[in-house]
């Protein structure tokens, strides 16, 4: 496949950046996107051209760190998939393939492609977590009996794996699917149960902190989110954000 | 952080001062629909409305200041939300993971706003002229000629039908929207859409037939 390719290029977090097109030729259709990208820059290096700078680590849809807004949906148009899981197939040869950073106030450009998503971090650090005693008299978590009901559900919510696509997607990007889910995550089992109050409020009041917007259920964040995560999270966490203020 | 200054509790105000209104337009429907079948029920019943004591110093009111919120609170979020991302996508494409109204419940708000402006202009404004600035007698007899007087013009009747098809879209995100907002995402969220779907478009659609009904058979 012979491509056009529209990349956003910004030499930093301040510089102005601008939308470059270069042409790309011989694609092969089992190319991951990723793959497709490394060729470009093989050729980018070549004529002396700096590289296009892009987040990747694992490149099997787990770490979170391919960020790419392609053609106007995070990681593309296909579902349920990271950028790196993401085929050349999907593109018809000829095709212009406009590829942008994950945009949001709260995740400023670094480089070209590549974002600051330390605001998840600091979300996560604000109460994503289960203080446990490691003493060593911690109970076995297989000893404490979950219905099956809720275990599934964490760890439905467990499998999000905060890449940012819902922030990227949102029209208002609100990062309200990420934070539902890692709330839920611990909600739904005993042992989070016990911090669960501090925890969203602590977590919600991060988020807002961070300048996310706000939710307006639109759902776009639920069809993008490569691990499925589903709104119903959402509610979940304006549940527990409610009853936690109201007990205060 | 108290939960109005927190995006969750202000979503929340918006969910519940909507649904709020939505219990108004589901009242002002019916009384709106006895003018169709009865002359003399429908200026029985605005005769009450309009000076019955508690619907006017406490009910109205409360009505006023629940539009105003939902309004004002609606255009503090959308200017939030515009804060949020300051360097927009060159290409974005909102249609392929959500549906048009949800993405502009703004807009349907816009012209439902515009809309209850010429409302009042039209209704409320003379009505408060009527009773509290002239202090004009009471006449029990001369509201349903005043609603269909109004409805005389083709211009205002084709004003009337546009802005209760953006009323039905708006209504069809919002109403369910706002359970989702509530916390409520279950059994029982399917039936809530469906109710949705058959409410968004029977109030407004009925509205917009009594509107017709009225020019039609009068004019």
């Amino acid at each position: 496949m012979n491509l056009t390719l529209k990349v956003w290029r910004q030499a930093n977090a301040d510089a102005k950046g601008n939308l470059e097109t270069y042409q790309i030729k011989e694609v092969s259709p089992d190319m991951s996107f990723l793959e497709m990208m490394d060729v470009l820059n093989e050729e980018l290096i070549e004529k002396g051209i700096d590289p296009v700078a892009f987040d990747h680590d694992c490149r099997e849809g787990i770490c979170g760190m391919c960020s790419m807004f392609i053609n106007g949906e995070a990681h593309g148009p296909d579902r349920l998939v990271t950028t790196c899981q993401l085929h050349m197939r999907k593109f018809k040869d000829g095709d212009t393939i406009t590829i942008e950073p994950f945009r949001a106030k709260a995740f400023p450009v670094i480089k070209d492609l590549t974002v600051d998503r330390s605001s998840f971090d600091r979300i996560q650090q604000a109460g994503g977590f289960v203080s446990v005693n490691t003493s060593g008299n911690t109970q076995d978590a297989n000893a404490i009996p979950i219905e099956k009901h809720n275990a599934d559900k964490a760890f439905d919510a467990a499998a999000c794996i905060g890449c940012g696509a819902c922030v990227a997607t949102c029209k208002n990007a609100s990062a309200m699917l990420f934070v539902s889910a890692k709330v839920s995550q611990y909600a739904l089992l005993p042992q989070g149960r016990v911090e669960a109050t501090d925890r969203v409020l602590n977590m919600v009041n991060q988020m807002d902190e961070e300048g996310f917007g706000n939710c307006t259920n639109t759902g776009a964040c639920e069809v993008e989110c490569p691990k499925g995560i589903s709104l119903e999270n959402i509610a979940r966490m304006n549940r527990e954000y409610l009853y936690a203020s109201l007990k205060g | 952080m108290t939960l109005i200054a927190s995006s969750i509790g202000r979503k929340l105000a918006m969910a519940l001062s909507g649904l709020f209104l939505v219990v108004f337009l589901t009242q002002h429907f019916f009384i709106n629909l006895t003018s169709v079948f009865s002359e003399s029920l429908f200026n029985e019943i605005s005769h009450f409305m309009g000076n019955n004591p508690l619907v006017q110093m406490i009910l109205q009111p409360i009505l006023i200041l629940g539009v105003l919120f939902h309004f004002t609170m609606g255009f503090v979020l959308e200017l939030q939300n515009a804060k949020s991302r300051v360097v927009k996508y060159k290409s974005y494409k909102g249609s392929a993971n959500a549906p048009w109204v949800s993405r502009n419940m703004i807009l349907s708000g816009i012209v439902i706003l515009s809309f209850l402006g010429l409302h009042l202009y039209d209704f409320w404004f003379p009505e408060m002229n009527y009773k509290y600035i002239e202090s004009l007698p009471l006449d029990p007899d001369r509201y349903f000629g005043e609603l269909v007087h109004k409805f005389e013009s083709q211009v205002r009747v084709i004003l009337y039908v546009l802005s209760f098809v953006f009323l039905a879209l708006h209504l069809y995100h919002g109403f369910a929207s706002s359970f989702q907002t509530m916390g409520l995402n279950n059994k029982y969220s399917k039936a809530i859409k469906s109710f949705t779907v058959a409410f968004s478009f029977l109030i407004p659609a009925g509205f917009i037939a009594i509107a017709l009904f009225h020019h039609i058979t009068t004019f």
